[in-house]
Parts: C-alpha cells; structure tokens; sequence
C-alpha cells in the first residue's frame, strides 16, 4: 500500500461487525474464517478460539495460502478495529467476496466479557495485571512468566533495596527474598520508600513485606530478618537466582562477592552515598568480579557510611530503580546488562559516565589462578570484618 | 591541563571542587599535581613509598589505568582522570 487512505474513507467503503454481531455470526456459521491481524506477541497473549493469524503487513502475501477461496466468509479482527478496517478492505481489493471487520477489536471483545484463548501459564488477572509488559515484544508472555518463575535475593531492604522491591515486586518477580537485621527507623522514611511512618521499630523486612503484599499477591516474599554472614551466605544464596547487592558495608559486600562468584550466581551491585551512585553487574566467569573492581576496601575515612555523610533521598530510587533494571534484563534474557562496566551517576551535575571494568586474571577469587574450591571448603571464608578493618 | 574527577569522600580536601585542572604529561604527573595544589589529597592517593594506594581506581576516560601503563601512561590536554574509590552505601 502506497499511501494509506484516512481511515475514516476505509470504512465507509467496507463491512463492520460489533463483536456481538460477530460472536453471532460465529456461532451460527461454522465455515467462517477467523482471520486475527495483530502482531505474533499480541496474538500470543491473548486470542479469539480458532482465530488464525496474520500480521498486517502480511496480509497480502499470506491470506492466498491461508484462504485460497474467495468466496469463504471471513471475519477480519486487531486490537482496536483500525488494522482489521484496513486488511479488510485490502481484502476486498484482492477479490475477497464475504469479509467484515469487528468493530472495537478484541478489546472491545474482552470488555464485553467474551472468551478468549488466553496465553497458558497466567491466569486472567495476570494477563490483566502485566498487560504493559506483555505488549513489549521483547518481554511479550514468555518474559513475564519467566520474570513470575524468578527468585531474586535483596541483601538490604532499605535505601536501595526499598525502590528495588517496590518495582521487581510490582513487575511480579515471583519470589523476592530479603535480607536485613535492622528495624524502621525514622530517619529511613526520607528514602526507604517501602517502609511508612506507623511502622517505625518494626523489622524492615516485616515493613517490606506488608508493602508487596498489598502492591502485588502475586508474589512470594520471603524475610530473612538477620546479617549475612560466612556462616549463613551460601545457603542464603543458594536457591536464588539473582542477587542484589545494597549493603552498607564493606565486609557483606566482598563476602557476597566470593560466595556469589562460587556458587556462579549474577549479583547487580549499586552503592549510593551524598549525591553519587555506582552501579554495575557481576557474573561469574563471564565478567569481573568485585574484587577485579575493588581488589582492597579503602579506609574508613575514605569510606564514610550514609549515616555518617548523609546522602539525598532520590538518590536511592534513582540507582535502586536502575538495579532493578538490571534484574529484569538478567531474568527475562533481554538487553544488555551492565557486565564489565560501571556505570557513575552524579546528581547534582546530573551525569551519567560509564567506566570499562575488566576480569583481572590475578583476581584471587576469579582470576586464572584462583585455587578450585573444594566442597569441604565452600562456607569457608576468612575474617571480613578484621580484614576490613586491618 | 587534563581534567581531574574528584570523588565525592576527597571534595572536601579540594575546596568542594569536583573537578580539577592539572598539568601533566602522564597519569602520575597529574596525580602528584592535584597532590601538590592540594596536599590532603597525598595520603588518600599515595602510599609513604609514592605508590598509588590499591584502594583507588584510576581511570584515563573510561579504561582503568591498570590496563595500560599504570601511572606512566600518557595524558593530553582532552583527556579526563578519574579517581574512583570504593563505596558501600546502600541504605
């Protein structure tokens, strides 16, 4: 089609059904074809019981193999009733003899309570629900029921874990485990978005999962209301399959990292302090580690927490909302991760920098030489805090 | 002059500034420059011995130091220094 006609022209000129008319016409007739012109995600998601596809643009060059007689009924649908006007009419110009749109599509369809056939694995409310991410094609159904089926651990329910879990939970990440010791505090609300002001003493992860419990039932949360720890790190880690690291210290995080690194699980790693963030992503073998970026921890002086240097309150939805970026593109396998770079954020500038990170085959965890670790030796981690201290 | 980022933990010893000028044909010259303009930076930069500290991250634009010539690599005038040192807030 060279110039599309106005659409209004196109109707005047073709056959249009509501979809009651058309469920009618279905019924009573079973030799009618059911042509469905969307594109293959939509289809997939959600259409009518023995529609065949054909995307727009193929209308032309499909509809001969799919119905060679012209003179078969067909009934044409799309989202909205527009692109069938216009396959319909095509139709008609290549010979069709019998062919109607349906006026108001399959949405029209839907809001008047008629059945479709719906993508397996969801249920009704969740196509409802993920409507948005399904319509992605890059996401489409399959993404989502892999992001349902996903678990993913958050070391930290508070400045950057709070935005993290408000949007993995809302995005429906099937299972979100949290790990955190601490209690609300006061001076958490101006950042700690998922925690609220009658809840101050309560444990965070308590805090948290009342919230993603009311945004989303979808989700299975799961409080690990303690410190990570040599001694509890591998099996906290173990059944998850992304990590988020949003610890507040320094210990926890190369701890983390080597444990992570052993048992090859991805960890998205932001920190947030004053008016700065970092972020980057870290799977094992496949880019640096951790400590290719950082092989010691700096001093305390240069590395004051945010209790001790402030930091402002966007500044935790900003990095913890990139991290849940992350996440998403790790489960549903779309995109590019940030894998072997760091990315800087400066708020007051409003800057973004990306720095190369590179494996560092010296790294003693992930490096060429770094030892194989032995079964008896896995939970097996040296002294973080003096380590860090010293 | 090459342009020096400066993190936010060592802005207090630059006068607030986050970004520095500093004359210098290599990495290690313009380091041991910001040093000299502004001596409270030498210890979070330097070991006593003048090696870079290990805790700080040195980038020439956005490859680390460490992958090419250390603090002898070269800098032109275009060229922006970054000094990167660890975080871990996150709450």
């Amino acid at each position: 089609m060279a110039v599309k006609e106005p659409l209004e022209l196109v109707r005047s000129q073709i056959r249009e059904l509501n979809p009651v008319e058309a469920k009618e016409a279905l019924d009573a007739d079973s030799g009618i074809a059911l042509i469905d012109t969307r594109e293959p995600h939509e289809y997939e998601e959600a259409h009518l019981e023995g529609a065949t596809l054909i995307p727009p643009a193929l209308v032309g060059q499909d509809i001969g193999a799919k119905v060679p007689d012209r003179s078969k009924p067909l009934i044409v649908y799309c989202r909205t009733g527009n692109r069938s006007a216009y396959a319909v009419k095509q139709l008609q110009d290549l010979g069709y003899e019998d062919v109607a749109s349906m006026s108001g599509g399959i949405e029209l369809w839907q809001d008047l309570g008629l059945p479709v056939a719906a993508a397996e694995g969801m249920t009704a409310e969740q196509r409802e629900r993920y409507s948005r991410h399904t319509l992605l094609p890059e996401v489409g159904v399959p993404g989502q029921l892999k992001m349902l089926d996903a678990k993913v651990l958050l070391i930290g329910a508070g400045g950057l874990g709070s935005p993290t879990a408000l949007y993995l939970a809302a995005a429906g990440i099937g299972t979100i485990g949290l790990v955190d010791d601490d209690a609300v505090d006061a001076s958490n609300l101006q950042r700690q978005v998922i925690h609220t002001t009658d809840r101050v003493g309560m444990a965070k992860t308590s805090s948290a999962k009342l919230t993603i419990e009311a945004l989303n039932p979808d989700v299975e949360v799961v409080e690990h209301n303690l410190r990570l720890d040599a001694g509890n790190v591998l099996e906290l880690l173990e059944p998850y399959d992304v990590i988020v690291d949003g610890a507040d210290n320094f210990p926890t995080r190369y701890l983390l990292n080597d444990a992570s690194v052993r048992l090859r699980k991805p960890v998205v790693s932001a920190s947030i302090l004053s008016f700065d963030g970092q972020i980057s992503t870290f799977v094992p073998y496949e880019g640096p580690c951790y400590r290719c970026l950082y092989p010691s921890p700096p001093p305390p002086e240069l590395a004051p927490s945010c209790s001790a240097a402030g930091v402002l309150g966007v500044m935790a939805g900003v990095v913890g909302l990139l991290q849940a970026n992350e996440v998403i593109k790790l489960v549903t396998g779309i995109g590019e991760p940030l894998i072997g770079r760091l990315l800087l954020y400066e708020a007051l500038g409003t800057r973004f920098t990306e720095l190369k990170v590179r494996r560092d085959p010296e790294c003693p965890i992930c490096g060429e030489n770094a030892p194989e670790i032995a079964e008896a030796d896995l939970g097996k981690f040296p002294d973080y805090e003096a380590f860090c201290r010293g | 002059m090459s342009s020096v980022k400066i993190p936010p933990v060592l802005r207090q010893h630059t006068g607030g500034e986050a970004l520095v000028e500093v004359d210098g044909a290599s990495v290690g010259d313009v380091l041991r420059g910001l040093a000299e303009s502004h001596p409270d930076t030498r210890d979070q930069l330097f070991s006593p011995e003048g090696d870079l500290n290990r805790y700080v991250n040195v980038y020439l634009n956005d490859e680390d130091v460490r992958v090419l010539d250390g603090l002898d690599t070269a800098v032109s005038d275009d060229d922006t220094v970054v000094i990167l040192p660890a975080m871990a807030g996150g709450r």
